[in-house]
């Protein structure tokens, strides 16, 4: 891979790369994600392999291991491009029929395409499936079209212009400003202003600054991530360079899971191809700015994903929270400026920069602006990831997108933000995905893990399964969340059993309340969300177990 | 180093940039409760019960006082309703866990806290971390640690080191607030070595 030295190399190496390409050659793009993988792929990625050995078709056919395609529930998946075809549930047995059918005979393999689970209408066009076609997929949409461990691929779609744009046409100031204007805020959970962070790291005095990828990902519930991080690594990438100039970093670091090991080698090969290339090291393409990546990954416990606790543990140092009456934007890694976001954050960078910051600002609420990725699971006809624009209302998530409630149940409550995050109920389904309508309602949107609860859900139990989680997964340090979720366990395991008591109730709110005016960090001043979010709608279930 | 005046409970006081508002306060013999600080050691954050309000500029927030930085006109209140209800339901949690500690019984009547509000747990350790971090901090050993996280979480002498380490020290005994510590090393060791008695082994 030859270095690219200036705007020109980089167009003419684009250039060079399309021309190879044959638009009507048909590809097949197999899900690689983490759910696919799960269901098996990998024998239809071989059986793909050896059949186009077999049958001598590797000069006209491309296949490429894609991330995840979004439908996780009918995978594994698979595209025929350039018809775009869709199939679900492929099994290693079907390859030999999709390739003679679809790839060589352009006919569509009926019994392997999606079929509507109430009309039971079949749809073989990937835009037209109602979990495709009701979604804005900027981000995720190009998972189907690259392979992640090659970077031509990324750059044939366009990548890397957007960083060729801000280093050799842009100030540093002026892509702060892009990103300021477009209102781009944290997807990690705060809904923190990114541009308004960027601007405290570039402003604090030390010379010396950091960025960073939070790519932790530990909400349960939550897999968007971790599905763009590995289907598209370049696209984040990206997006942290043009951060790193814009504030003024010359390093910056990734910290991510330790247990997908095919994250961590795309992440790896990626960071590789994008150094050969020129575009991490001294002088990328020809600039003057500097900088690289290193990767981090997590030590296994949930807290370690809070931006204190994960940058002690990039430090080498146990991941326990600090406070942060100083905030890591002016003083994180080593006591240096230190700008974190998450990966769909910096996942967003690049389009507002090749884009504009107006064509972005179109997109939204008035206040939460772009695209969404929301991990859809629980009761719900298609979990999967989804990518719909900010206004889009819940009940197009769940109905529209997501098929409804399975096995003819009733929508009971929807479910926002992993073990830290909301219930709201069925009535409030016209709800429009918001930072700040969600969070008025209860039900912070989080890192944008939404599980769907049927009618059979009790919220007692429900609420216990994330104060259990939290429980294990917080560091232990400060009073309030170690003992308060230990007391709330206690009088949540004997609701469960229908023991409650005269006063109970009364009890987890003092203690919900005191837990988030005192705890030292996020985890512990949020952790009783969706006990109060449960208290607030569905209070009679937890009357219904005191006798 | 500059002087920076603020407000502690109606009164002016003097601290220099850097001190924590716990510092201030004390300077001042303002009394602000504490189970988990020593001067000896850097401030850790950990039992909160040193809670206060601190505001600036018409914003009130909480705040652990042996972190919060002093800051020019800061008005820190270190009594409030809401403060109280924080420190009482603090001292319910641990008097659980060690209801006869002479230091938390005090504190437990001034803010009206039941001991017998939760049910008596097995552990007496409140995890203040004050043995934990004077063995690695002060004396730089790290015989004793935390092991374990969340509810989970205990300390425990590592064996090698401790055998090593501790019979000449046992420094961490006095400091911890709920003067379990040593009832528990003396009792640990009697089960372990029944032969021998503690005040001789370190000649032993």
């Amino acid at each position: 891979m030859p270095r690219i030295n200036s705007a020109a190399e980089l167009d003419a190496l684009r250039k060079s790369i399309l021309s190879r390409i044959d638009p009507e050659k048909p590809a097949i793009a197999i899900c690689s994600g983490a759910g696919c993988h799960g269901l098996g792929n990998g024998g239809v990625i071989r059986a793909f392999e050896e059949e186009i050995e077999k049958q001598g078709l590797a000069a006209m056919v491309d296949i490429r291991a894609t991330g995840c395609h979004g439908l996780c529930e009918l995978g594994p998946s698979v595209v025929i491009y350039p018809e775009e075809i869709y199939y679900v549930k492929v099994a290693p047995e079907d390859v030999p029929e999709i390739i003679k059918q679809t790839v060589q005979g352009k006919k569509v393999v009926d019994r392997l395409v999606f079929a509507d689970s109430v009309s039971g209408q079949k749809v073989a066009d990937l835009n037209e499936i109602p979990f495709y076609k009701y979604q804005s997929r900027n981000l995720i949409g190009n998972n189907t079209r690259i392979d992640p461990a090659n970077i031509d691929d990324y750059l044939g779609i366009g990548g890397y212009a957007a960083l060729s744009k801000a280093l050799l046409e842009m100030k540093p100031e002026d892509v702060l400003g892009e990103v300021k204007k477009a209102n781009l805020r944290g997807r990690g959970g705060g809904g923190f202003p990114a541009g308004l962070k960027w601007e405290t790291t570039r402003n604090a005095r030390e010379k010396q600054k950091y960025v960073i990828v939070n790519g932790h990902e530990g909400e349960p519930g939550a897999f968007m991530d971790r599905a763009i991080f590995t289907g598209n690594p370049h696209l984040v990438l990206e997006g942290l360079i043009i951060g790193a100039y814009a504030i003024g970093a010359q390093q910056g670091f990734i910290y991510t899971r330790h247990d997908s090991k095919l994250l961590r080698k795309n992440i790896d090969r990626a960071l590789e191809q994008a150094r050969e290339c020129g575009l991490l090291g001294d002088n990328i393409l020809g600039s003057g700015f500097s900088f690289d990546v290193e990767v981090h990954f997590d030590v296994g416990i949930f807290v370690s994903g809070e931006s204190s606790a994960l940058m002690r543990s990039i430090e080498g140092r146990n991941p326990e929270p600090r406070p942060k009456y100083i905030r890591t934007s002016v003083s994180g890694i080593w006591d240096k400026p230190s700008n974190l976001n998450n990966v769909e954050t910096w996942a967003n960078v690049p389009q507002i920069i090749e884009k504009g910051a107006d064509w972005y600002a179109e997109i939204g609420t008035e206040r939460s602006k772009g695209t969404k990725m929301i991990s859809l699971s629980g009761n719900v006809v298609n979990s999967g990831v989804v990518e719909v624009p900010f206004g889009t209302t819940l009940r197009q998530i769940v109905y529209d997108i997501g098929g409804g409630v399975p096995n003819g149940k009733k929508l009971k409550a929807i479910h926002f933000g992993g073990a830290m995050g909301g219930s709201i109920p069925e009535s409030l389904i016209d709800t429009p995905l918001d930072f700040d309508v969600l969070g008025k309602l209860g039900a912070p949107m989080g890192a944008g893990a939404l599980m769907v609860m049927d009618e059979d859900t009790n919220m007692v139990d429900a609420t216990r399964f994330f104060l259990t989680f939290l429980t294990n997964e917080s560091c232990g340090k400060c009073v309030p969340c170690r003992e308060g979720i230990r007391q709330l366990l206690t009088i949540l395991g004997d609701m469960c059993e229908g023991k409650g008591k005269t006063g109970d109730i009364e009890t987890m709110q003092e203690i919900a309340e005191v837990m988030s005016a005192a705890s030292l960090c996020a985890l512990g001043k949020t952790a009783t969300d969706p006990l109060k979010g449960t208290l607030r709608y569905f209070r009679e279930e937890y009357e219904a177990t005191i006798k | 180093m500059s002087d920076i005046t603020l407000n502690i409970d109606g009164r002016e006081v003097k601290a220099k940039e850097g001190m924590t508002v716990l510092e201030a306060a004390r300077s001042a013999d303002i009394f602000i409760p504490t189970l988990c600080h020593n001067e000896m050691l850097e401030p850790y954050g950990g039992c909160r019960l040193c809670t206060v309000e601190a505001e600036t500029r018409g914003r009130t927030k909480l705040v652990a006082a042996c972190l919060f930085p002093v800051q020019a006109d800061l008005i820190v209140r270190t009594r409030s309703e809401t403060v109280d209800k924080i420190r009482k339901l603090l001292l319910e949690f641990l008097l659980a866990h060690a209801p006869d500690s002479e230091q938390m019984k005090e504190l437990a009547a001034e803010y009206g806290a039941h001991k017998d509000r939760f049910p008596k747990l097995s552990s007496f350790c409140i995890l203040c971390g004050l043995c934990v971090r004077y063995c690695t901090e002060v004396k730089k050993k790290n015989v004793i640690a935390f092991v374990d996280n969340g509810a989970k979480r205990e300390i425990n002498f590592i064996p090698e080191l401790a055998a090593r380490e501790c019979w000449d020290c046992k420094e961490c005994y006095p400091l911890c607030p709920t003067s379990y510590l040593q009832a528990a090393y003396h009792l640990t060791h009697a089960l372990a070595f029944p032969s021998l008695q503690l005040d001789k082994a370190s000649k032993a």
